[in-house]
């Protein structure tokens, strides 16, 4: 166990802040920055709707594609014009919430580990996203197309790729046919359903992964765009013309600022700075650090019944079932996939084997963290508790992700902190509670819908409400069991619902 | 905090957020050609001659080979082309000046060019110069006087079936 780290970054001190802010406005659960992924996959649809709608009235070819645009644009505004603008921001936002997700990805370091699987299936999706969207902008053919095309062609053209010049086609409408239309046309379709089999392999190797937004947020977001698109219609920028260079461009920064940065860098330092991107933010997962991952979760057979618990709730997809191997009478028994176990501990604190009341000092579950084995967590517990004092005395839950409960701690307050607050059987917390070892039993861990393992703050509550297996039992008390999630932004808060819980055993106990 | 204050705090997220979004997606405009400029583009692709000449094989030559090979009456030393070796001047100033390999791994394919130039707009005199051969001297020549209009993008092609160097794209041509 470890507890969370006094040297906390900047980064994550100012994210957390600010999420407490947006947690006050949304509510956890309709969170924009708790839900990015999910936008982005909202955002994705919304593009794919408004392109398919554009789709029908556009044709190709150096006159006409303009031409359709146009009469999509002016003729048809109150439809037409409306999924262009769509199509538009809701790309730039599908743009925006990738960036803020990566980064916050990489603020909380669930990149590390395990996790290098998402965050290396999401380096690509970069390139493709903005490839998909220059490819867009062209399609429209006016003069920010042209430019735009120009700019890149001949920064493709550094590449040793072609020996002949691709730019030189680009010299005049009579070199340019109307193949490259057609060729735009089929790649802006292809793309993008390639970036839609990227998004499926990216959340391949998480559990329930949150793909659609919470219906508030969506429409939400739905609504500002719409108002967005009304007050400020996407509108082309003039006819290309080949032989007149338009010198000054309004340029859609989100997916253009390639070309004004070849106007500042060669070609060679441009590609040299997207390589470089590519490389350090594919390599980032291996990269020296001080993050140590405790050893993997481990099944231990004689422990096991096939129960599937485990498999539930894994929040990384890293156990399976399989046929019995052993010769118990059992169907199918848990197998842990290593190189996805992120070590949350989540499954250990689902398997029924991992209650305290079993008699054996060294009993095993079925499935468990070596270095944090259940019987350990037992006596450690059982120790603490011997030594409270005081007449209300408390057991504190924690995780090591989220606000550092060792500094709770006092005469009439035990802690433990976990690798996830849902690595706690609940049967711990009837141990505690029974034969008034404690008066209460406190229980934190992340910020509400934002659960550094994904899903340990809702299996915990799940779990404790009796809706999901393993349930609390219910003989439970359950005004002695209070639930507080904070992160380490909100230690006063938690400090301060500690005493408030006290309080009310206090006052409970002397009524 | 009470909903009418929550409302409110979503409304501006959104407003801030759209906002920033629909700012960006056009604007600050780029501008990256002063008003005063224009562009000039070369464009072109051209052979450069054989590096050392075929020649006719001599009739001993010729009598020496088998029957079967005595069609073929030129010998070519080898494949590789000279580098095409472009310059252009604008009012008696150089502008540019590019050696430009031929292409391919026996370097026998054509000489590539393309290139954008910007200059300041107006009447200049715009003079450029090609040699494809390993010797000294350009062996095709074109200058003229040109009016350049702002924006509008002149491309320096080249043909040497049609005698070499043509401007095209120009406003008008004194001279
Ligand atoms: C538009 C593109 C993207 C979309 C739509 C997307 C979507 C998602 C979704 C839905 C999840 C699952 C969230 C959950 O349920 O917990 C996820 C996880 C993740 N994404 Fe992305 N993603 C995108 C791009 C990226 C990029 C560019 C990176 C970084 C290079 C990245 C890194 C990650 C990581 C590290 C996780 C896993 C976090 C964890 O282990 O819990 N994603 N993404
Ligand atoms: S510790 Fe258990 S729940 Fe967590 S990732 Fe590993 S196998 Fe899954
Ligand atoms: S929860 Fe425990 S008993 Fe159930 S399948 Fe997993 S390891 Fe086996």
């Amino acid at each position: 166990m470890t507890t969370s780290s006094s040297t906390e970054s900047l980064a994550r001190r100012t994210l957390l802040r600010f999420e407490g802010a947006l947690n006050k406005i949304f509510g956890n659960d309709l969170n924009p920055f708790y839900h990015l992924g999910a936008l982005g996959f909202f955002f994705f649809w919304v593009v794919t709707v408004s392109g398919l709608y554009i789709y029908v009235f556009y044709d190709t070819g150096v006159e006409d594609a303009f031409a359709s645009v146009e009469y999509l644009t002016h003729e048809q505004r109150y439809l037409g014009g409306i999924m262009r603008s769509l199509h538009r921001y809701a790309s730039d936002a599908l743009v925006v919430v990738m960036l803020l997700h990566l980064l916050r990805e990489f603020i909380l370091g669930r990149y590390r580990g395990a996790r290098w699987f998402a965050w290396f299936t999401g380096v690509p999706l970069i390139w493709l996203l903005l490839a998909a969207g220059i490819n867009g902008y062209w399609m429209v053919w006016d003069k920010l197309a042209q430019y735009s095309a120009v700019t890149i062609i001949e920064w493709f053209d550094w590449l040793p790729i072609f020996s002949v010049p691709m730019a030189g086609y680009f010299i005049s409408a009579e070199t340019l046919d109307n193949r490259f239309f057609t060729l735009m046309s089929f790649f802006h379709v292809t793309v993008p359903l390639f970036i839609l089999f990227l998004f499926w392999v990216h959340i391949m190797r998480i559990s329930y992964p949150v793909v659609n937004p919470k219906r508030g947020l969506a429409l939400g977001m739905l609504l500002a765009m719409l108002v967005l698109s009304l007050v400020s219609p996407a509108l082309s920028q003039g006819p290309a013309d080949l032989g007149i260079e338009p010198g000054s461009v309004g340029v859609d920064w989100f997916y253009l600022f390639v070309s004004p940065l070849l106007d500042k860098w060669s070609a060679g330092q441009v590609w040299a700075l997207v390589g470089g991107i590519t490389l350090l933010l594919g390599v980032l997962p291996w990269l020296p650090h001080r993050f140590r991952q405790i050893p993997i979760a481990e099944v231990s057979l004689k422990n096991c019944n096939g129960c599937r618990r485990c498999v539930a709730d894994c929040p990384y997809e890293a156990v399976v079932m399989r046929p019995r191997s052993d010769g118990l009478h059992f169907a199918e028994e848990a197998v842990v996939t290593p190189d996805r176990c992120v070590s949350c501990g989540i499954c250990a604190g689902a398997c029924p084997s991992s209650t305290p009341f079993r008699s054996e000092a060294d009993y095993v579950s079925g499935i468990e963290m070596p270095s944090l084995p259940m019987h350990g967590l037992r006596a450690a517990m059982t120790a603490d508790l011997a030594k409270l004092q005081g007449d209300v005395r408390v057991m504190v839950f924690g995780c090591d992700n989220a606000a550092d409960i060792g500094k709770l701690r006092s005469a009439g307050v035990a802690v433990m902190s976990l690798p996830c607050t849902a690595m706690l059987p609940p049967s711990f917390i009837e141990y505690a509670l029974h034969e008034r070892q404690v008066d209460g039993v406190f229980i934190t861990g992340c910020r509400e819908s934002d659960c550094y393992h994904r899903m340990g703050g809702v299996w915990t509550a799940q779990r404790l409400a009796r809706e999901r297996e393993p349930r609390l039992r219910g003989r439970v008390e359950l005004g002695r069991i209070r639930q507080y999630w904070a992160s380490s932004a909100d230690f006063s808060g938690l400090a301060s619902e500690l005493e408030s819980f006290r309080a009310s055993l206090r006052n409970g106990r002397l009524t | 905090m009470i909903k009418p204050l929550q409302y409110m705090g979503q409304g501006l997220f959104y407003a801030l957020f759209f906002g920033v979004i629909g700012y960006f997606s056009t604007w600050p405009t780029y501008t990256y050609l002063q008003p005063d400029e224009t562009l000039i583009k070369l464009s072109f692709g051209h052979a450069g001659q054989l590096k050392e000449a075929c020649r006719e094989r001599t009739p001993e030559e010729l009598a020496k080979l088998p029957m079967y090979q005595r069609k073929v009456t030129t010998i070519c030393p080898s494949r590789e082309r000279a580098d095409v070796v472009v310059e252009l001047e604008m009012d008696g100033k150089q502008l540019y000046h590019v050696v430009l390999p031929p292409t391919g791994f026996a370097h026998s394919g054509t000489s590539n060019i393309y290139r954008r130039i910007p200059v300041k707009a107006g009447v200049h005199t715009l003079k450029a110069r090609l040699k494809d051969h390993i010797g000294e001297e350009f062996n095709f020549m074109h200058e003229e006087t040109v009016h350049l209009v702002p924006g509008r993008i002149m491309v320096i092609d080249f043909k040497s079936a049609t005698g070499g160097f043509i401007f095209k794209n120009k406003n008008t041509t004194q001279g």
